[in-house]
């Protein structure tokens, strides 16, 4: 079984619009990809799909995870699988602690009739809280629950680092904040960074890029990665911006 | 997991829903008769004021229309005429545990009711059906005289007390299903703290409703002389019949002056049960009232509990919780009567509705003008899970006179199909994550409640939620 995500020829819909256009991408884990692309050629699409959102219609192709395809499964299962997807946008869970949160999605990996062990666990919260530099206090708020935007991501980290995925998606991560914000969650993720951890590091802007260096940039655009490179390919991008992938691309097409 | 722990994991799973062929000594047979009340009490050996009293309210039920011009129009789907109302087995409720017959035992050891007496309670009553099969409270409380017995053990024993006080918070003639319950009623607890008595572990009342077609009418009456505090908490189960089965309590409190009465339901109703009850308490000078009620399962449930507050300083609470699935209609709601100076109430509701659950909230707040520096404050939150859920109030409030004030505040919240994805893509099944929300939801109200009850109420949202997804 091959430690990789290998997406293959993968076409997906919403609402009989089609937005992934035969996309395919490897990502080993060990290694950290970046795609970049403009707005609307279906990053956010790839990043619902992969973790398994109703709303997607898959009209073709695989997702294999370590040789296990995962379009056939629930949004959990995946999540128990080993792959994490970082929101653009987290959603507000009111009343349930960023505690009690992580603790049930911990919970919900043991088999029926164990028990997580409590003390041992915020041990192990107040650990990485540390690591990633959060306040303690932070664990007893509301899930995203009037958080502010850098709050969110942070929060996103949190539970990235704790439910030790092999895989982690982040969707768009870097938007909308300060550069205090970006470097606490770059600072997450180059943690996090391992031979058994695969990253795919979704994002508009190069600026991301300088704080988590990449191994491999592809860039997307209208639903297909229309190229691949090394690290450079994301200053050129940031030079010259996209403009010139559409007459590429015509000319592949 | 060892296979005696799968095997109860099973049978959590499935809530009450369990029951075992039984052979009944006394049986009122089917249908509501003058016969058939006269029966009842001739099995019970009742004296002829109780008699009377029944015969009295059988004529007020068949006279009291349903009050189907403002509740449910499923209430016409009650057929009385199918309903046993009195099945017993003969028995004396037992004080020993080995005593209480095999199948009864079999069934309250499966609700878990001798560990939680050994644990946390101060005493225990358990009524199968019609009759209490077995009751015992710890020895140093009887030494100080509090009573703790079936409400058909206390007519027989404690008549003078038990007279004084009974169906005077809740007459006869108070709605339709009172006066049912006035006329059929058997079982239930009679619990009396004498003044100062301070009973710190709670007493516990389990009801099972074990035979179809049948009806379960408990009456329980609890008196706090004054200065007594006690805390009662019922737990109601029976196993899901073919045919509907008709839950008809009533429940009156007596808190005398500065006496403290906590009263706690944790109902899970199989989902063909209507839960018709009606409780009230009293509250005289500097006395304090608080209803727990949670209410989850049943067809219908209509329940308000309330508090009279007739003494000068007289407190009175009900936080409630009703959790609607599909099918379920939960129509409950609170009633504060302000009847003396500086008296204070608060309500706070939730309510929660799933797939084509609907919940109801109806309040009262009576406060007239005469009075002086009362208060009332009024929460109503419902949360609604999956788009045709419906919920709504009717909050009657009426407020006379100055230097009375009185707060209500009403919310609607949602849980989306986004956040259900959120949570899942972290690893929560679809039922752990409407569980998750439902209990963050009721977080803010559950920890007040006493720990074994919080507990209990999250492992029965857990099974419901597991339950409603498809």
């Amino acid at each position: 079984m091959s430690n990789q995500l290998e997406i293959k020829h993968l076409n997906a819909s919403i609402e009989g619009k089609a937005i992934l256009n035969n996309l395919n991408l490897t990502l080993p884990q060990g290694e950290v990809h970046a795609i970049m692309g403009p707005n609307g050629t279906g990053k956010s699409t790839l990043a619902k799909v992969l973790a398994g959102h109703e709303d997607y219609e898959v009209d073709g192709g695989e997702v294999l995870m370590n040789g296990e395809n995962i379009l056939e499964m629930e949004p959990d299962e995946i999540s128990r699988a080993g792959l994490f997807l970082a929101f653009q946008y987290p959603m507000e869970i009111a009343g349930v602690s960023i505690a009690n949160f992580i603790r049930a999605a911990l919970q919900a990996r043991l088999d029926e009739g164990e028990e997580l062990n409590a003390t041992q666990y915020y041990k192990e919260l107040y650990e990485k809280m540390d690591l990633l530099k959060i306040d303690r206090k932070f664990t007893s708020r509301s899930v995203n629950e009037g958080f502010s935007g850098g709050e969110k991501k942070r929060c996103e980290i949190l539970q990235m680092s704790m439910l030790n995925p092999n895989y982690c998606i982040m969707d768009e991560t870097d938007s909308g904040l300060d550069i205090d914000a970006l470097r606490v969650v770059a600072n997450g993720v180059n943690l996090m960074r391992g031979a058994d951890r695969g990253f795919l590091v979704i994002t508009h802007y190069q600026r991301l890029l300088e704080y988590i260096v990449p191994d491999v940039v592809h860039v997307m655009f209208n639903g297909s990665i229309v190229k691949t490179g090394g690290p450079e390919l994301a200053k050129e991008l940031e030079e010259r911006g996209y403009g010139w992938l559409e007459a590429e691309a015509a000319v592949t097409a | 997991m060892s296979a005696e722990a799968e095997t109860l994991s099973q049978i959590d799973r499935d809530k009450g829903n369990f029951h075992y062929e039984t052979d009944y000594a006394y049986d009122a047979g089917v249908g509501l008769t003058p016969e058939v009340v006269d029966y009842i009490a001739s099995v019970k050996d009742e004296d002829e004021w109780v008699r009377e009293f029944r015969q009295k309210a059988l004529k007020v039920f068949e006279k009291k229309p349903m009050p189907t011009h403002w509740a449910s129009e499923d209430l016409n789907n009650i057929v009385f005429e199918n309903i046993r109302y009195y099945l017993a087995k003969g028995q004396q409720p037992t004080r020993s545990w080995d005593e209480v017959p095999d199948d009864v035992k079999e069934t309250f050891e499966r609700l878990g009711i001798p560990e939680n007496e050994r644990k946390f309670l101060a005493g225990v009553e358990a009524q199968f059906d019609s009759e209490a099969a077995y009751s015992r409270m710890k020895e140093e409380l009887e030494k100080e005289g509090v009573i703790f017995v079936g409400s058909t053990e206390g007519l027989m024993k404690h008549p003078d007390i038990f007279r004084k006080f009974f169906g005077k918070v809740i007459p006869i003639g108070d709605n339709k299903f009172s006066a049912l319950n006035s006329a059929v009623f058997s079982g239930g607890s009679f619990i009396y703290v004498p003044p100062g008595v301070k009973v710190r572990q709670p007493l516990q009342a389990y009801f099972r409703i074990n035979a179809e077609n049948f009806g379960q009418f408990e009456r329980t009456l609890i008196i706090a002389d004054e200065g007594a505090e006690v805390t009662y908490m019922e737990g109601c189960t029976a196993p899901k019949f073919e045919t509907s089965t008709l839950h008809s309590a009533v429940v009156e409190l007596v808190a005398l002056k500065n006496a403290k009465i906590q009263y706690i339901t944790v109902q899970n109703w199989s989902d063909n049960v209507f839960n018709l009850v009606t409780k009230r308490a009293m509250a005289e000078e500097g006395a304090e009232v608080k209803w727990i009620d949670c209410n989850i399962g049943s067809r219908l449930t209509m329940k308000y509990p309330g508090v009279i507050l007739k003494g000068d300083g007289a407190r009175g609470e009900v936080l409630s919780i009703a959790l609607a699935s599909d099918g379920q209609h939960q129509d409950t709601g609170a009633k504060m009567i302000h009847q003396a100076n500086n008296t204070s109430s608060n309500v706070i509701s939730k309510s929660i509705s799933v797939g084509e659950g609907r919940a109801t909230y109806r309040g009262r707040v009576h406060m007239p003008k005469e009075l002086s520096n009362c208060k009332n404050n009024t929460e109503c939150d419902a949360l609604l899970i999956n788009t045709n859920s419906k919920t709504d109030t009717y909050p009657a409030i009426t407020v006379t006179g100055e230097g009375n004030s009185v707060q209500h505040e009403a919310s609607v919240s949602k849980v989306s199909a986004e956040q259900i994805f959120y949570m899942m893509s972290r690893g929560l099944d679809e039922g752990q994550a409407m569980s998750l929300a439902v209990n963050g939801f009721i977080n803010d109200l559950t920890r007040h409640f006493p720990m074994e009850y919080s507990v209990e109420l999250k492992r029965l949202i857990d099974l419901e939620m597991e339950g409603s997804v498809g």
